[in-house]
């Protein structure tokens, strides 16, 4: 399997600024300028970039939830699955048309962890919807998951109706605990805690796993709670995880606000005995430096409470690609 | 869960030992009770001397946040002291710095407690 983030950012889109390309861009006038060697030709420049480090060379995004799993599967024709609908699903679906144009008709699987904004505004800017042909099928738990999309589009909040949409839409509302095999894939949800729920989902084909486990808060204080998260990121081969907030924060100021810390998710897939944590849904008003620096603190703290094998920690950035 | 605890001054200074992980956390928080009760406006400001605490997670962090919320409604005064390198580590990373004050020594605890108005 192969996961793409098109969307990482928690709760609203953001966009680097200007000021923020300018200080990009003079980090590295200055690195180039104290440099002893010269940069040299054209793969040399390539090196040099590498060598700046994430947050001065890229960028970690702006795009709202959404993440696809590309199956690797081979029998199971033109199916595409994805996590969630946010503002990402705008260039997950131009890339989509650019690959099959309008011509080579697709199916979409969604699995939505919930119907809050940042996780559905995508929908009306996702091509595919469009076009005659494409299926959509939108599974979720929530019994409000037709209403929340049909909403989103109706009058006077979009020019275009649901109901205009040429392509075919189903809504699969499925019980917690449900499981459903799509594309040579079994998915199956977990309920959390988040203001009017949301859902884990576990993804797992040929012996390899993803957990998708956004806007979900752990409380602490349940052992046995911890225990079904606990089991439900069992051996995972990869976990991507709401880490919006510090510890501290996400247990006093900001309880019930629904997210979770770096420090909880490197516990829970330590005692899952997870392979990787990538954290995603970041805080809009963390900037690149910020969640770089919050990803090297989470690395340390992994290798400080480290027990019998490692657990490679990522930080989720529009673009990165993870394969399983 | 080992907790030992002594007077300097006006303060009390409660010593807890080994691991505040998920299982201890509990009994850590239940070992507190009195100690905390007894911290308020008029009582005994409270040092933890975290020198014998050679790890904690984060149930265990949960519990110091409690402990500083009870005094702070009680208007009374909760420090830490003495912390391992790896356990202040893990204190800056989950930013519990900034819900207790953490000082390098008891000492150093005990002065700015005895001090502060
Ligand atoms: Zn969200
Ligand atoms: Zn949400």
């Amino acid at each position: 399997m192969k996961v793409r983030f098109w969307g990482t950012r928690g709760s609203i889109p953001v966009s680097i600024t200007a000021k923020d390309v300018r200080a990009k861009i003079a980090a590295a006038l200055r690195a180039a300028r104290d440099r002893a060697q010269p940069i040299g030709d054209d793969a040399g420049i390539e090196r040099f970039i590498d060598s700046l480090g994430f947050a001065v060379s890229g960028t970690y995004g702006g795009h709202s939830s959404c993440v696809e799993i590309e199956t690797g599967a081979e029998d199971t024709g033109n199916e595409h699955l994805l996590c969630d609908m946010g503002s990402g699903a705008r260039a997950f679906g131009q890339r989509m048309m650019e690959r099959y144009g309008p011509a080579r008709p697709q199916t979409y699987h969604v699995f939505m962890s919930h119907v809050h904004w940042d996780h559905i505004m995508g929908f009306p800017f996702f091509t595919p919807v469009y076009i005659p042909g494409n299926r959509i099928v939108i599974h979720g738990c929530h019994a409000e998951l037709e209403h929340a999309f049909k909403r989103q589009q109706a009058a006077p909040s979009f020019p275009v109706d649901f109901s205009l949409l040429a392509s075919t839409i189903e809504f699969d509302v499925m019980a917690p605990g449900d499981t459903r095999h799509v594309a040579g894939v079994t998915a199956t949800t977990l309920k959390q805690h988040h203001g009017g729920d949301s859902y884990g989902w576990r993804f797992e084909r040929a012996g390899k796993s993803v957990v998708y486990s956004t806007d979900s808060e752990h409380r602490l204080e349940n052992a046995e709670e911890t225990k079904v998260f606990v089991d439900f990121f069992r051996n995972a081969d990869l976990v991507i995880f709401d880490a919006m907030y510090s510890l501290a924060d996400a247990i006093s100021v900001k309880a019930d606000w629904g997210h979770s810390s770096n420090i909880v998710g490197v516990e829970l897939c330590q005692m899952a005995g997870a392979r990787r944590l990538c954290m995603i849904h970041h805080e809009p008003a963390y900037d690149d430096k910020r969640i770089d620096s919050v990803l090297a603190e989470t690395r340390r703290f992994e290798e400080i409470t480290r027990g019998d094998s490692a657990l490679e920690v990522l930080s989720a950035w529009d673009g990165l690609e993870i394969v399983l | 869960m080992e907790l030992s605890s002594t007077q300097i001054g006006a303060i009390t200074v409660v010593a807890p030992k080994g691991r505040i992980d998920h299982a201890q956390a509990p009994l850590f928080q239940q070992a507190m009770q009195s100690h905390v009760a007894a911290c308020t406006q008029e009582g005994s400001p409270l040092l933890l001397d975290f020198s014998g605490v050679d790890y904690i997670s984060s149930v265990g962090l949960r519990s110091l946040m409690l402990i500083a919320r009870s005094v702070g409604a009680q208007k009374g005064k909760v420090a830490i002291a003495a912390l391992q390198p790896t356990v202040r580590e893990v204190f800056e990373i989950s930013r519990f710095h900034l819900v207790l004050k953490v000082h390098d020594t008891v000492d150093a605890g005990v002065a700015a407690l005895g001090t502060a108005a």
